[in-house]
């Protein structure tokens, strides 16, 4: 163990790496693998037909098409968030910064029942949204938006509002004095500056709301092929001792996961090269 | 250069940012009016709303039965359970966090970065496949599920299996926290402890622990909040036993399935109140280690 540890004289690193090493593999990666080996008792042909039956193709794209619109959403309006708790001075301003967090310290299945009272068609903003407008919120598909939209809201906030806050104001001075109009300074100068920031909390905003399950049950309705969301399918599954589809379509899901990690590494790299910042 | 730019001439008020004083980082004042209704709108539709939701729900029908709710025996159990769910997982993830932090910002080895993302890997696991992966590893036909069956131990759909799972949703926490820390303080200090004769746990007691504290505290607390809080991956494994396997957030559910929406909402507002603690004290320690130049 010393030879891969140079030039060090702290003590405690086999002790520490190796104690490491064994929690993670029996709390991690002993399970993870045990997904995996439960799929290699399905031949590809039964596995391909479990991951494709069409409930199950439903379910991604209500899954995908929701988390991606409602990663958007944050996107566009945790950049409009950030940039008020960075530039500008307001009322409350320290109680809104504190609250943005709220969702991460929120138990989702109170997220998922308070979300339900606001927009159930005899809610508070339900019997308006759906008496006045016509439009039926809670129980559809938009009704999973909204319950995404917050719990995703906290990322492009806390991944944006460093990078606002670190950015000197002489590259903005030095537009302006070269008779740059301020949205040209903001769409050349700021913008450029905080795009791997925004990309990464619209990926980890995405990653987080697919597999997303406390809040979205509560309001989606689950409806089959119209309202049930995949972490559902596998709930399903599980309920009627169908361990192997509950096991494929998690497969499905984890190998999704596993791309969405490597994407925000590499955003994070890139985020970390470009302001020089390490996180 | 913040000086320089706070002591410009222009005679508004100190309250203001000084982006907003300077005028080359100022929008024009309809711009920052717009700016600012879109986000506060977003804000106070998504986030204050369901939060003052849960609150008048939980009170709608009086004081009575609310405290008739959380007196409820059934109650009372989630709420044991959910308290020693959070103190096993808790101080495991805790020491876990403190090893892989000593290991990683004091050391070089190779696969550092991998073992990084390892560390990472449990927050993007969804929380319904975190309870797939213990019943097939403890459930009835999992792979020790025979073994277990034979010794007359249950985990699947009883105590074991909901920390276990508990443990797998908050294991990054504290890790997360420390290693940026640790790695931004460097390991001077305590290799000039070390050539002043202090043996490895007097280091890591007088040296290190001083200087992580805030950090430490700061990722106990996310931790706890996850701890208690966690639905979707106990929900597998729970078995919703009234009173025996059930936990705060699952007690929600049952009740709010049976109708009983002033009993839900009057547990989830506890689970609510909860979650302002927590954010409480993450805003008082952000605050303190920001004064104190530790700001990570």
């Amino acid at each position: 163990m010393s030879g891969l540890s140079r030039h060090s004289v702290l003590p405690g690193f086999g002790l520490s790496l190796g104690y490491t090493l064994v929690y993670l593999s029996l709390i991690v990666l002993l399970p993870l693998a045990a997904v995996f080996a439960k799929t290699m008792s399905l031949s590809f042909v039964e596995f391909w037909a479990i991951v494709t039956e069409p409930r199950v193709l439903a379910s991604y794209r209500l899954s995908f098409g929701t988390s991606l619109l409602a990663a958007l959403i944050n996107t566009v309006f945790g950049l409009l968030l950030a940039w008020a708790l960075v530039r500008y001075s307001f009322p409350g301003k320290k109680l809104v910064d504190a609250l943005v967090d709220l969702p991460f310290a929120l138990p989702t299945a109170v997220a998922g029942i308070a979300l339900t009272a606001l927009y159930a068609p005899n809610g508070w903003l339900g019997q308006f949204i759906q008496g006045d407008l016509g439009i039926k919120v809670a129980f559809t598909p938009l009704g999973i938006l909204v319950a995404l939209v917050f719990i995703g809201l906290p990322f492009v906030v806390r991944t944006v509002q460093p990078i606002l806050e670190d950015l000197d104001s002489e590259f903005e001075e030095a537009a302006a004095s070269l008779g740059a109009s301020r949205w040209q300074t903001i769409r050349y100068v700021v913008l450029p500056v905080l795009l791997p920031a925004l990309l990464t909390g619209f990926a980890l905003a995405f990653a987080r709301a697919v597999g997303e399950y406390g809040s979205v049950i509560f309001i989606a309705g689950n409806i089959p092929m119209v309202s049930e969301i995949t972490p559902l399918m596998i709930i399903t599954k599980l309920e009627q001792y169908n361990y192997a589809g509950a096991t494929a379509i998690a497969v499905v899901m984890l190998l999704l996961s596993f791309l969405m990690l490597l994407l925000v590494n590499g955003l994070q790299a890139w985020t970390a090269r470009r302001t020089g910042r390490n996180r | 250069m913040n000086a320089v730019v706070a002591s410009l001439p222009g005679g508004r008020t100190s309250s203001q940012t000084r982006f907003e004083r300077n005028s080359a980082t100022a929008e024009q004042s309809w711009v920052r009016a717009v700016v600012l209704t879109l986000a506060l709108v977003f804000f106070g539709l998504f986030l204050l709303l369901p939060l003052i939701a849960v609150f008048v729900e939980a009170l709608r029908k009086g004081l009575e039965v609310y405290w008739t709710a959380l007196a409820d025996a059934d109650a009372l159990a989630a709420v044991r359970l959910t308290l020693l769910t959070a103190l096993i997982a808790l101080p495991l993830n805790l020491v876990f966090g403190v090893a892989a932090a000593w290991a990683i910002a004091r050391f070089e080895f190779r696969g550092k970065h991998l073992l990084l993302t390892l560390i990472d890997l449990p927050f993007s696991v969804s929380p319904v496949i975190v309870g797939l992966m213990y019943v097939l590893l403890f459930g009835a036909h999992g792979w020790f599920g025979s073994w277990l069956a034979e010794h007359d131990i249950r985990i699947i759909f009883a105590v074991p299996g909901i920390v276990l799972a508990t443990v797998f949703v908050t294991f990054p926490f504290v890790a997360r926290e420390l290693i940026p820390l640790m790695q931004a303080q460097g390991k001077e200090e305590e290799e000039a402890a070390v050539v002043l004769g202090a043996r490895g746990w007097q280091v890591f007691w007088y040296v290190t622990l001083p200087n992580i504290k805030w950090g430490l505290l700061y990722g106990v607390i996310l931790c706890n909040a996850r701890a208690m809080g966690e639905f979707g991956a106990v929900s597998v494994v729970s078995g919703h036993i009234r009173g025996l396997t059930n936990t705060m957030p699952l007690h929600v559910e049952i009740l709010y399935n049976e109708y009983n929406f002033a009993a839900a909402f009057a547990v989830a507002s506890l689970l609510a109140l909860l979650a302002l603690l927590t954010l409480v004290i993450k805003t008082w320690v952000e605050h303190r280690t920001h004064t104190s130049g530790h700001r990570h």
